[in-house]
């Protein structure tokens, strides 16, 4: 990503990030079905996977769209590599156990909520009712994981052990989430992203909200500057492409 | 430490202007999961747009071996049923 | 079928008095008259047992049975098919929950339930402990093993026991596009490349003769079906809800050009019935013993979700017991 990609391109690769990130954490929560901790979370987090892999159906078609070269949901999905996806890293990192899963899921679903809260007013009016739609969504994810973060994070022992830990792992990866690039800040100027300085104070207090009611600290900044809404990802992506686009690309053109 | 979740029984309102209507039961730590679980699992298909959870030990339900008792005596008060009365055909609006 | 292990049971009437045979006269009349039968109203012992054993087995079956077909959800080719089979094993998890929810009126916890089956000592459906190695297995469960599960699921929608049979209707209503799904889903392969067509036969050969297996021993062989059937907690025998399901699913395979993988198959003209040649009922038994291809992988999968899951519940008691307060209650209204 640079300045001197047109402004379609921009806008194409803004959709990217926020359509890979659903994809990407719905294929992650996905794998959960048939392995929760109980009957009822199987059922839950099923529920959330559907609304992530719904976002990602709409919001990759507008990509494609706006690309403008005929690539569909399908071909975006299947057809691209690691490093063209636009995800957050926070997003593919793997389940671990159930703490470390609901960690992930508290820190995305505050960012996805906080951005399609503004984004139902986005200068792209596809877009803005896309957002309508998702945020009611991200509402619901948010009260979940938040509750179940609260109930981890005050329970036994143990399970203020594993959140604490799963905190510390994963909070590097929020550093995308709170810092704007260039394409963030292009997007806002023209009225088609949020603004981030926004997005951030709103995340930050939610997160400090919901650690405190956890009994658990808001760990120490740490830098990580290897962001995956630019395509640099962590390992973990691969495998989960090599997975997801297994079938596709042992058998290229056909349909399903 | 136990780790048995509780049994709570789930009433789902159709639509506005129904009653809630008891729909099946599920497991919970608390009332706040019963009810995102009722959510999830009662409404998948806009079944509902309101939930009420009751724990399933606090709700009292009459004695099967009284029914007779309670029930029965209700049988021959025919007269409370508007079929009772004969009105002439002729006179209508009633 | 999903408590096809019921049949192999032996089953005994325990009335030994003129009053206590008395009851189960005025039982046999209410059932006979096609009332329900409630939680708290009296019912022989034997038909509570039978109940619990036939909903746990059943319940046994939908949460095993998800391990199958979730197999292939991370691989799922196209999103469409993705949020198709999500849904489709989410439900497979809800139908467990209400039948988990149905046998509890009955007096026995889930949690009672569900050690039964990870101690290895509760039965479910043979057919989940077969493997699913190809996307076409996706297809062929939903429109053969879900199109057998419908044949057995209808009927019990009428079943005596009210909970079982609410649940059922419910359960009925929600299945009815997993059939759909999976037939959808042979079609497309059958109408797609060469190795499609070959991947859709090759799931299809697979699955047919399990498929049948799912109706359980032949009636001849199945000791407790006059009891259930008496008790309509069952109203159709085992062969009658098999041959149905033959009649009905041949001309669909032909539809889809698989050939069926049976050389005794043949039109009987005389009943107007598809015939079939024999079943292979050792390799039914060795299934249900536990000697499938994936008893061991299905009970392994069970135990470590539930094992794993053990912290989790602990947790969630124990932030309850420390904050009843916060626990909201319900916005009436």
């Amino acid at each position: 990503m640079n300045g001197a990609c047109t402004a379609a391109e921009a806008h194409c690769e803004y959709v990217l990030r926020l359509a890979d990130t659903s994809l990407v954490a719905g294929q992650r929560l996905a794998e959960w079905l048939g392995h929760g901790p109980t009957l009822e979370e199987d059922l839950a987090l099923a529920n959330i996977a559907l609304d992530l892999f719904g976002q990602a159906r709409l919001l990759l078609t507008l990509a494609g769209r706006i690309e403008g070269c005929a690539r569909d949901e399908d071909a975006l999905a299947f057809g691209r590599d690691a490093a063209e996806f636009r995800n957050v890293a926070l997003a593919e990192q793997p389940n671990g156990d159930f703490a470390q899963t609901i960690v992930r899921q508290v820190m995305l679903d505050a960012w996805q909520l906080e951005t399609y809260s503004s984004l139902v007013a986005s200068a792209d009016t596809e877009l803005a009712a896309i957002a309508q739609k998702a945020v009611k969504e991200c509402r619901y994810h948010w009260r979940y994981s938040s509750g179940w973060l609260v109930r981890l994070g005050d329970g036994t022992g143990e399970s203020h052990r594993r959140a604490s830990a799963a905190l510390q792992a994963l909070w590097r990866f929020t550093d995308e989430l709170r810092v704007a690039d260039e394409l963030d800040a292009r997007m806002a100027a023209c009225g088609i992203g949020p603004e981030p300085a926004v997005v951030n104070a709103r995340w930050q207090e939610r997160l400090a909200g919901v650690l405190e009611a956890a009994r658990l600290t808001v760990p120490a900044h740490q830098h990580y500057p290897w962001h995956g809404k630019r395509g640099v990802h962590t390992e973990a992506l691969t495998h989960l492409l090599a997975t997801l686009q297994y079938l596709p690309r042992l058998y290229p053109g056909v349909s399903w | 430490m136990t780790e048995d979740w509780v049994l709570y029984e789930v009433f789902i309102r159709a639509r506005a202007g129904l009653e809630h209507k008891h729909v099946g039961s599920l497991h919970a730590a608390d009332a706040r999961m019963a009810i995102e679980h009722a959510r999830d699992i009662y409404t998948r298909r806009q079944e509902g747009v309101s939930i009420w959870v009751v724990r399933s030990n606090d709700i009292h339900a009459a004695d099967p071996a009284e029914a007779a008792a309670l029930f029965d005596p209700a049988g021959d008060k025919i007269y409370r049923h508007p079929t009772f009365y004969s009105i002439p055909e002729e006179v209508k609006n009633i | 079928m999903y408590t096809q292990a019921l049949d192999a049971q032996p089953g005994a009437a325990g009335a030994d008095d003129a009053e206590q045979q008395a009851r189960l006269a005025r039982f046999q009349e209410r059932i006979d008259r096609d009332e329900k039968i409630e939680p708290t109203d009296w019912m022989p012992e034997q038909y509570r047992h039978m109940l619990i054993r036939q909903i746990a087995q059943h319940a046994h079956s939908e949460i095993v049975g998800m391990l199958p077909e979730g197999n292939w959800i991370t691989r799922a080719p196209s999103l469409r098919r993705k949020v198709v089979l999500i849904a489709k094993v989410q439900d497979e998890g809800g139908h467990g929950l209400y039948l988990y929810s149905a046998a509890e009126t009955l007096g026995v916890t889930r949690a009672a339930l569900i050690e039964q089956l990870l101690a290895g000592q509760a039965r479910y459906s043979s057919i989940f402990n077969y493997p699913t190695l190809t996307w076409a297995d996706i297809g062929a469960i939903g429109w053969l093993v879900d199109g057998a599960a419908i044949m057995n699921q209808i009927p019990l929608c009428r079943c005596s026991y009210g909970p079982y049979a609410r649940a059922m209707v419910r359960i009925c209503k929600e299945e009815s596009f997993h059939q759909r799904q999976g037939y959808e889903l042979m079609l497309t392969l059958a109408r797609g490349s060469a190795a499609q067509r070959a991947m859709a036969q090759d799931a299809f050969a697979r699955w047919w003769r399990p498929a049948l297996m799912m109706f359980g021993p032949s009636d001849a062989h199945s000791v407790h079906t006059a009891q259930s059937m008496r008790w309509k907690i069952k109203r159709f025998s085992n062969d009658e809800l098999r041959q149905k399901f033959i009649d009905a699913t041949v001309p669909q395979a032909h539809f889809l050009g698989l050939s069926i993988p049976d050389p005794e198959l043949r039109w009987d003209a005389a009943s107007q019935h598809f015939q079939t040649g024999p079943i292979d009922w050792g390799e039914f038994e060795a299934v249900l013993r536990g000697d499938g291809p994936c008893n061991r992988e299905r009970l392994a999968a069970r135990r470590e979700a539930h094992e794993a899951g053990a912290w989790v519940r602990a947790a969630a008691v124990a932030y309850a017991e420390k904050h009843p307060e916060h626990a909201p209650a319900a916005s009436v209204g």
